[in-house]
């Protein structure tokens, strides 16, 4: 962990309506001990609506990518956005199987790219690499009262031919990350399940009835929040909530934050550090009933001396009218 | 249910050309339906995704081609995942979406205006000016309203950033464009 160097291709999403999601990855990559350097000049993975166009060009916006961090000798990019992470990864994939292929690619770059550099989620990072012991480590605050259904979206681990992650079904990875900081995990069914993705704008109304049986699912599992991993699961979920309330005749009021935001909230960092404020259904009441990890040890040695002091005065209540 | 006469409407050259850009072999789907099953976008569909496959078996192209489905998919990837002859059914879906819009026989004008807008936020700035993508595509679409309820929203939060970020390498990105473009007049 020490001597690995990642690229870090935040993409373009955090540096608009994401802008959190960046925040927070930088601010636990610090705080683990990530090395990470952004690579200069980067520019648009393609995304979704370059894939309708021709699947080299497509390749050849991302790969123009892919080649920048190969020239400064990094071997893994980390990447927090799963639209860029599949348009790096189907890059690769293509261009590694299909030598005519790659030849077309590079044909559209002003620099080749020699398919040298391996894509890996935030996540998967922070799961594989670093790995849950130090996580847990670095741990100060409890959140007591938070409850929450991971979400993962739809292509943060599929298809898994391509993902090489965790499972296309019932991915556990940001589970296991959460528990090892304390926060408490819901069962959660439509933790892959699409959130209606980049349709927001073209059709609202299919996006928000997709994205409404994300919630309510979520808030069926007995969450009282939504962990994500991916700009446009957090914007159809939190910034559309009112429209899917409308849309839907629903009346949800449910924070759905970044799994890194959590992390950061664990790690003892302040709401403006993470970003916090840039969410519109607000969880600021975590940040409320947030506790240093020796504030909650007094409070659960007094809640038990509460309890035995309950326990003695029914027995002796008993012992009087047995 | 609309009856198709395979034997006049068979078009063996399209799926020829399927398997062709693909590199997938959609005679190997026995129609089990365990892509429409799992679809999120089933109900949305006016051919649910295994039917999409059916169509090509059959060689249906000008129904595939105008098809709302094609561009209804978000590539969620759950059908590739979940075909158990592991055809990389969403890559398909992909192909019938270059190829409609090659055909001039897109049916989700909206869908395509958003993609273009996109696409063309990239082509002049390097990285997606979200701001300006919505603006044109209200513009293009004659959808002059869109997400103008969650104007306020972003603004209080301070979320969004009015002006683009033009990269150092925006030419070069717009090069990747150009190229593109003319490997086409080429290659036909």
């Amino acid at each position: 962990m020490a001597n690995k160097r990642y690229a870090y291709y935040s993409g373009c999403s955090l540096e608009g309506t994401a802008v959190e999601y960046d925040k927070s990855v930088r601010l636990i990559f610090d705080a683990l001990g990530v090395d990470y350097i952004e690579p200069e000049d980067w520019s648009c993975c393609g995304s979704t609506p370059a894939h309708t166009i021709d699947h080299v060009f497509a390749a050849a916006l991302a790969a123009r990518n892919l080649s920048i961090i190969e020239k400064m000798g990094l071997d893994t990019v980390a990447v927090p956005c799963p639209a860029c992470l599949m348009a790096f990864k189907k890059a690769q994939y293509f261009m590694e199987k299909d030598e005519t292929f790659k030849e077309k690619v590079n044909e559209l770059l002003d620099e080749k790219y020699n398919c040298g550099v391996y894509a890996k989620s935030t996540l998967q990072v922070l799961y594989e690499d670093v790995g849950l012991d130090e996580i847990t480590k670095r741990v100060t605050h409890v959140i007591p009262d938070m409850k929450v259904a991971p979400y993962y979206g739809c292509i943060t681990n599929r298809p898994p031919k391509l993902a090489q992650f965790d499972d296309p079904e019932n991915p556990i990875s940001m589970d296991k990350i959460l528990s090892a900081i304390g926060i408490e995990v819901c069962d959660f069914a439509f933790k892959v399940e699409c959130c209606g993705a980049a349709f927001g704008v073209p059709k609202k109304d299919m996006v928000n009835r997709l994205s409404a049986k994300v919630i309510s699912m979520a808030i069926e599992a007995g969450a009282n929040c939504i962990a994500v991993a991916c700009p446009l699961c957090q914007q159809n979920l939190d910034l559309r909530q009112e429209q899917i309330n409308k849309t839907t005749g629903s009346n949800f009021n449910i924070p759905v934050l970044y799994f890194t935001q959590i992390m950061g909230l664990a790690y003892g960092y302040s709401p403006k550090e993470l970003g916090l404020d840039k969410l519109i259904v607000s969880a600021d009441n975590f940040v409320h009933s947030r506790l240093t990890k020796e504030q909650h040890e007094l409070l659960k040695q007094e809640q038990e001396k509460g309890k035995k002091k309950e326990v003695k005065k029914q027995e002796t209540q008993e012992e009087e009218n047995p | 249910m609309k009856t198709i006469n395979l034997t006049e409407s068979t078009d063996w050259n399209f799926i020829e050309e399927v398997k062709k850009e693909s590199g997938q072999d959609p005679s190997l789907c026995y129609q089990c339906g365990n892509c429409t099953a799992g679809c999120p976008y089933s109900n949305f569909f006016d051919y649910p995704v295994s039917q999409v496959m059916r169509l090509i078996q059959t060689g249906q192209k000008e129904t595939i081609l105008t098809s709302k489905a094609i561009w209804l998919c978000a590539t969620c990837e759950t059908c590739t995942t979940r075909c158990p002859c592991e055809i990389d059914v969403a890559h398909i879906m992909d192909v019938l979406r270059i190829m409609a819009r090659r055909e001039n026989k897109v049916s989700e004008k909206d869908i395509k205006t958003f993609y273009d807008s996109f696409l063309d936020s990239i082509k002049k700035f390097g990285r997606l000016y979200e701001v300006g993508t919505l603006i044109s595509y209200n513009l293009r679409s004659g959808h002059l309203f869109t997400d103008s309820d969650l104007g306020p929203k972003v603004l209080a939060h301070n979320k969004i950033h009015f002006l683009p970020k033009k990269i150092r390498g925006s030419e070069k990105v717009a090069k990747i464009f150009e190229r593109y473009q003319e490997s086409l007049k080429k290659h036909g």
